[in-house]
């Protein structure tokens, strides 16, 4: 599975939807016609993306790219192919194992280097900030801070208190944060937290076990990368095709950068929905808003609520997934903070017999979000079948972002 | 509803009392009342207070908005632990000697199952759940044993 995959020519053919010649009318207000999706697939802002096993070929439910970093200004470059798009989060991290004898170059601090420790619900990761060119398809983000996973210092324990390290299980080369925030921490991390409940992600390390909290400015912190191309850096789009119910090997799609600034991602008849400061936007079901529900390509599945809630069995092995006797269809609304809002479907299938398939795409993948308040329905890479899906950078226009499909 | 103080299902609140200024930081997961004192450092923030019939939560505000409530027993023991905010707590203080429990249980859950989804950790003797995203994280943790007659598990959060 390590071996570079090629990729067939993409070829889409275009389904015309009677009720939607004009796409005006095709979006939201619950309508189950939509658009003729079509899928980028040619541009300089326009990469591919594998929907595959990873690295280790088990995972599922995973969106992949080639990213290169370079050392700053030198055609000394790497391409490092399995790295996760990951819209719940902003920033590039890429395993120290996968990045063979690239001299990048260490920020620093005092003269001590800038490590960072970023936590993940999975876990954390840790390691030092680096700077690189980072280009991806045609599009290059010049002298970009980014995180270089390595256990080459100790990470202190307000660090490791986060819980597990990703620093071994990432599963992937890296991970490609190309969310909804310009940087990974933002204000926050601009000045030194000193409470207990206050954590800190930035330090400077003068030795290999010694690492002190710092501040760490805005332009210093581990940006969403796509926030620094010269063009085409107001956001994303992931265009991936429906995937049938039974699941499909693998799945092919694009990464295309920028929203409304070529020919190839204008936000056609896509409508926004805004995000609020913690990066939520709200999904009802069944006459009840989550307020604390979200859209994420790095999620691997639909996790929603729970048994109580839902009535789908959790699986007896793996309980975090669920496991209906039959399909179960799903109807909720997802809403943006500006108000406007869509019916949404999608189905849950058993989990264990989409596992049994050994299949890396799996359109109807779900399991449980939590057993208590607040609950929240996290429309992970599965949402992303069959539609194009729309990711925008917060602005001055959408202060936390947008998504948009 | 995201920060919200909501124990109304609880039962009747006997007191509920609102404390400003320094004071005093978490006990861990299975420890004394006696360490949320004990544990004396500096947190910038609110605690509030709240009893009801079998237990008191004492709700922390950090600066960074990160919450943090603990669930003491009539007993005087933590046999929970809650929070939320946009970063996660340290956890191997709210857990204390559930803590490595905890990560070794997450290491096995990835291991057995590649995949970024919530943590969903349900043992024997340890319940955790983590959720959310970074900016917007949540989660919860409890000794099945401990928890107080009556007391439902969903009540945790």
């Amino acid at each position: 599975m390590k071996s570079p995959r090629t990729f067939p020519a993409f070829i889409f053919v275009p389904v015309i939807f009677l009720g939607c010649a004009f796409l005006v009318g095709c979006s939201g207000g619950g309508s189950k016609t939509a658009p003729a999706q079509i899928i980028a697939s040619s541009g300089n802002n326009v990469a591919s993306i594998s929907v595959s096993g990873g690295l280790d070929g088990f995972y599922a439910d995973a969106a992949f790219v080639s990213v290169t970093v370079c050392v700053p200004g030198t055609s000394t470059c790497q391409t490092i192919d399995n790295v996760l798009v990951d819209t719940g989060s902003s920033g590039l991290r890429i395993m120290s194992s996968a990045l063979t004898s690239l001299p990048l170059p260490q920020q620093t601090s005092g003269g001590n280097p800038v490590v960072e420790c970023f936590p993940f619900v999975s876990g954390y990761t840790w390691g030092p900030v680096e700077t690189a060119d980072v280009e991806i398809a045609g599009e290059k983000a010049s002298s970009t801070p980014i995180q270089v996973l390595s256990d080459g210092s100790t990470p202190p324990s307000g660090c490791s208190g986060f819980g597990a390290s990703q620093n071994t299980t990432l599963d992937a080369n890296g991970i490609v944060g190309v969310g909804l925030f310009t940087q990974d921490c933002g204000d926050y991390c601009t000045v030194v937290q000193t409470g207990p409940g206050d954590p800190n992600l930035y330090y400077e390390c003068s030795s290999p076990t010694v690492c002190d909290p710092i501040a760490e400015s805005l332009t210093q912190q581990v940006p969403n990368p796509v926030s620094l191309f010269s063009t085409d850096n107001n956001g994303v789009i992931i265009e991936l095709p429906s995937v049938s119910a039974a699941g499909e090997p693998t799945v092919s799609g694009s990464l295309v950068f920028g929203i409304g600034t070529q020919s190839n991602n204008a936000l056609g008849g896509a409508t926004i929905y805004t995000a609020d400061d913690a990066g939520n936007f709200t999904t009802t079901y069944n006459g009840t808003a989550y307020p604390d529900s979200f859209i994420d390509s790095g999620s691997n599945g639909y996790y929603f609520l729970n048994t109580s809630l839902t009535g789908i069995a959790e699986c007896t092995d793996e309980s975090d997934f669920y496991c209906p006797g039959s399909t179960v269809n799903i109807s909720a609304t997802d809403q943006g903070q500006n108000g406007s809002s869509s019916a949404i479907s999608f189905s849950i299938e058993n989990a264990d017999t989409l596992f049994n398939s050994n299949d890396d795409a799996y359109s109807d993948l779900g399991g449980v979000s939590g057993n208590a308040a607040p609950y929240y329905f996290d429309l992970g890479l599965p949402f992303f079948f069959g539609r194009n899906l729309y990711t925008g950078l917060q602005s001055a226009t959408y202060a936390n972002g947008y998504w948009a499909y | 509803m995201r920060l919200g103080f909501i124990t109304s299902k609880i039962g009747i609140a006997a007191a509920v009392l609102l404390i400003l200024g320094a004071l005093p930081a978490w006990a861990s997961l299975g420890g004394d009342r006696a360490s949320v004192d004990a544990d004396q450092v500096h947190l910038h923030g609110t605690r509030t207070t709240k009893a009801v019939e079998s237990y008191t939560v004492h709700e922390i505000q950090a600066a960074s908005g990160v919450v943090v409530r603990e669930y003491v027993s009539a007993e005087g023991k933590v046999f929970a632990i809650g929070w939320n905010g946009p970063w996660m707590p340290d956890l191997r203080q709210l857990l204390g000697g559930y803590f490595e429990q905890y990560v070794q249980a997450a290491k096995a859950q990835n291991a057995a199952r590649p995949g970024r989804r919530p943590l969903m950790i349900e043992q024997p003797g340890l319940v955790v759940e983590v959720g959310g995203h970074p900016r917007a994280f949540t989660g919860r943790s409890y000794v099945p044993e401990m928890l107080p007659a009556g007391v439902r598990a969903e009540e945790i959060r």
